[in-house]
């Protein structure tokens, strides 16, 4: 994996759609107008209640590991020269890799992971929020005297986050059920009380329909939890048109149009935390043309926060996307690692820059949960 | 003056109150729909029919006649027998000759549940008796019905104490553990608990129950059960007696169309399109039979009908949007000099070969169908438009107050679909009267009523329109009735007498 580049993500390619509404819930269809069909992605269920996906170290034997729950992966196939594939599964052929054994817990190898020629097994979310908990993982890079033993020797191990299933937002299920496909549909982004709370992308318009109701089982922070409670229904987004100032048919028509097309920019608006603001970048892998990479967001804590994975073709077309808005919880315990690993790990320095007080900051790492990495003395 | 002003005033919220229940009266049937579950759907309903039975008594009962779905009719039954204090003898009279009327035009399952539920209620008054002796006097074979609703006419004729005829009173007591019964029907039911032959003579619901018990074969008791089921038995069975590898005999056409439409879109699509022309005629066909009955005439007309997923319905009707659509489809062609016919979001290849897919995007056709300048656009839609929202409604809006205020083109929308919250059906805007639908067959009633929903009639018209279908509905039924009983000595008990009064 290469190092970090910065750039905000670029939705193109697609086309959206009006918003469908549905109490708490606003979904904004993304549209896919020319679909090459060289890339297709289909998921895979996974029984199991945990997996260890291992991120480094032998298949069997990992050194550093990755525990979740982990509903299901994907599995992206692709063809160079613009052939179309079929999705895996929809193919005759052997099975193997389709049909796993339910096991309480699961193993994994790598959180992307070549399986042949031309297929990529991926676990969604998790390769971003991965990223995310990989920040600063080998802990302090100079042994001042405040940190614990463990804290030198092992890093932030275990580094620990919670997220919230998408069954947990009240009326997210129920959205999804009753949200209308559109044609040549791709992608969604998904807004609680209208705020971004993931964007996915996939290649073609028959995975999207395949893949929709996985929505429900990917991650969410907690903050779109209390959003979906808070609101119960959302308002018009454009203002009403005055029947008084169509003199025609024809006026009517372009009225209308240009009400579809507005919604380019309302999305772009709605979805500014991913478009408009610097994203750091990680080259994750390459095949053909098409480059897999996973970003976090500037992790600024008065601004709201995304981490993601997405693919894009050579041309820049976005064909694959997914996205988890990190918790202002989240975001906070990132920017003071940032922040201690830019002060070189010395408080003092930190606190500083923070200008706040040392005992201050002990005080907000400790409140973040990383008590662990100080001594019982240090206060 | 200010009297004057109260009496229009309370006249025009009497008619609204009563639009909003004829209209949810036509479309809810108290079950699951795609955007509201069934609970709310059945609190809803049943708010309308407290409200309105409460306040409009006299027009609540006059609904009977209004061509409402069979469960409002059924619900109105029972409002009205459960709550009867206070009525004047005059009013009671009509009360009892249109709900004895509106039981026979019942389907039997659903008048004997309706009967039934009073008893529940623990309803048992002179006059419910005599209702319900009157009901099973005029039912045409009662040893059928003894047979097949064994427990309904059982707890009826407890519940009014009915002397009924012949074997019957042993029957419904003792049931197969008698003897010998001398009525064929009855000895076959008795004879069917020891008998495999014996099960073919009785109606399909009930041989269906003795077959699984003694283990017979479903392909074989399909083949031979076939000459016993009812129509509608025949239509439902076609797909799992084809499972079987068991063909049953069935004349599509003559389905009611919107029964059919829902046989065809059960159907596989390439089942469909091998069969095309078949069920486009059999469409066709049961749609003319449906004019015949209600004639219906319409020039040069244009139809957008709604196929977005949102018409693929609930669990509970499922896919009954899109068969409403596809019925009124057939009946608008038939009834029409010419139809331009749209779907949103996109025209299929066939009508027949439909799915429900996509988003509600009813603007486009909508748009496109105006600008043929039609004299009527009819719009089949659950009214859910979202793309953009509110389009279609500012489409109609736009067009009835800005570019066709001469009213030269109607405009109606016809919604399968009760919304609970609203308590009625979602409309797309004022512009265009939103009138609940059921079934595609009552297209030419709605239409009647549409007059009434866009305010060109008033409530006396309205009353005198309920007025006269419940007085047709009343002679139908007598003449009917009186016709059955005049041949042969059809046995009446005590009660039907004055089940008027």
């Amino acid at each position: 994996m290469s190092a970090p580049t910065l750039g905000g993500l670029a939705l193109t390619g697609l086309r959206p759609a009006p918003a469908q509404a549905f109490g708490a819930i606003r979904l904004i269809p993304l549209i896919r107008d020319h679909v090459p069909g060289d890339i297709r992605i289909t998921t895979r269920a996974y029984d199991a209640a945990t997996t260890l996906v291992g991120l480094e170290g032998d298949a069997d034997a990992p050194t550093t590991a990755y525990y979740g729950y982990i509903p299901h992966g994907i599995v992206v196939e692709w063809e160079r020269g613009g052939q179309p594939v079929a999705a895996l599964g929809t193919t005759l052929g052997p099975r193997k890799h389709l049909e796993r054994q339910a096991r309480p817990v699961q193993l994994l190898h790598r959180m992307v992971k070549r399986e042949d020629r031309k297929r990529l097994r991926l676990l969604p979310l998790h390769l971003a929020l991965e990223g995310y908990l990989a920040l600063h993982f080998g802990g302090p890079s100079v042994a001042w005297s405040e940190y614990s033993r463990e804290a030198l020797r092992r890093g932030l191990s275990p580094r620990i986050e919670r997220v919230h299933h998408g069954a947990a937002i009240a009326g997210l299920a129920d959205a999804l059920r009753l949200f209308e496909i559109h044609e040549g549909q791709v992608g969604v982004l998904l807004l609680v009380g209208d705020a971004l709370a993931a964007a996915t992308v996939v290649p073609h318009p028959d995975d999207y329909r395949a893949l929709h109701r996985t929505l429900l089982e990917d991650l969410y922070g907690e903050l779109l939890v209390h959003y979906g409670l808070y609101c119960d229904e959302l308002g018009e987004l454009q203002a009403p048109i005055d029947p008084a100032s169509l003199g025609s048919l024809a006026a009517l028509r372009q009225a209308i149009a240009g009400r579809r097309e507005s919604w380019r920019e309302l999305s772009e608006l709605l979805a500014a935390g991913i478009l408009d603001r610097p994203l750091r970048w990680q080259s994750v892998y390459r095949a053909g043309p098409f480059h897999l990479r996973r970003f976090i967001g500037a992790l600024d804590p008065s601004a709201d926060n995304h981490i993601g994975e997405a693919i894009t073709r050579a041309d820049g077309t976005l064909e694959y996307l997914k996205t988890f808005r990190l918790s202002a919880a989240q975001v906070r315990r990132a920017y003071l690692l940032e922040q201690l690993a830019a002060a070189e790990w010395s408080l003092d320095r930190c606190a500083e820059a923070l200008e706040i007080s040392r005992a201050a900051l002990i005080q907000r790492l400790r409140g973040a949960g990383f008590g662990y990495l100080f001594k019982a003395h240090v206060c | 003056m200010t009297a004057d002003r109260h009496a229009a005033a309370a006249a025009r919220v009497a008619h609204e109150d009563l639009l909003i229940f004829i209209n949810a009266a036509f479309a809810c049937t108290g079950q699951r729909e795609f955007y509201s579950d069934g609970h709310r759907q059945t609190v809803a309903i049943g708010f309308l029919h407290e409200y309105i039975r409460g306040n409009y008594r006299r027009l609540y009962a006059r609904a009977l006649a209004a061509g409402i779905n069979d469960y409002n009719r059924a619900r109105i039954i029972v409002e009205l027998l459960t709550h009867a204090r206070g009525l004047d003898p005059d009013e009671r009279a009509r009360e009892g000759a249109l709900i004895a009327a509106a039981l026979a035009e019942l389907p039997p399952p659903r008048a004997y549940r309706a009967l039934r539920a009073l008893k529940e209620r623990r309803i048992n008054n002179r006059r419910t008796r005599a209702i319900i002796g009157e009901y099973l006097a005029q039912r045409r074979d009662l040893a059928f019905d003894a047979v097949k609703y064994r427990g309904k006419v059982r707890a009826l004729s407890r519940h009014a104490h009915l002397a009924l005829p012949g074997e019957l009173p042993r029957f419904l007591t003792r049931g197969w553990r008698e003897r010998r019964y001398q009525a064929p029907l009855l000895e076959a039911f008795r004879q069917a608990h020891y008998s495999r032959e014996a099960i073919y003579e009785l109606p399909y619901t009930i041989a269906e129950g003795l077959a699984a018990r003694m283990g017979i074969d479903r392909a074989r008791f399909l083949e031979r059960i076939a000459p016993k089921m009812s129509a509608a038995e025949r239509l439902r069975l076609q797909r799992s007696a084809a499972r079987e590898g068991v063909a049953i005999d069935l004349d599509l056409a003559s389905a009611p169309p919107t029964r059919l439409a829902l046989y065809v879109l059960g159907l596989p699509l390439e089942e469909r399109r091998a069969r095309l022309a078949e069920l486009d005629a059999a469409m066709a066909a049961s749609a003319r039979r449906v004019l015949e009955r209600t004639p219906l005439r319409l020039g040069r007309i244009a139809c957008v009908l709604d196929r977005s997923y949102s018409s693929a319905g609930s669990s509970e009707k499922s896919r009954r949007p899109l068969a409403v659509a596809l019925a009124a489809r057939y009946l608008l062609r038939a009834a029409a000099d010419e139809v331009d016919e749209r779907w949103a979001p996109r025209t299929p290849e066939h009508p027949l070969l439909v799915t429900p897919r996509g988003q509600t995007d009813l603007a486009t056709p909508l748009l496109d169908a105006l600008d043929g300048r039609p004299e009527l656009v009819v719009v089949v839609s659950d009214g859910a438009d979202n793309d953009p929202p509110g389009a279609a409604g500012l489409v109609l809006r736009t067009f009835r107050e800005r570019l066709d205020p001469a009213r030269a083109t109607d405009l109606i929308h016809v919604n399968p679909v009760f919304e609970a919250t609203e308590l009625g059906p979602r409309a797309l805007d004022a512009a265009a009267p939103t009138l609940g639908i059921r079934d595609a067959e009552d297209l030419p009633t709605l239409l009647a009523f549409a007059r009434f929903t866009d305010g060109r009639l008033g409530l006396a018209e309205l009353e005198g329109l309920l007025e006269r279908r419940a007085s047709a509905m009343i002679e139908r039924y007598r003449r009917r009735r009186d016709r059955g009983r005049a041949p042969a000595s059809a046995p009446a008990s005590e009660g039907s007498e004055e089940a008027g009064g």
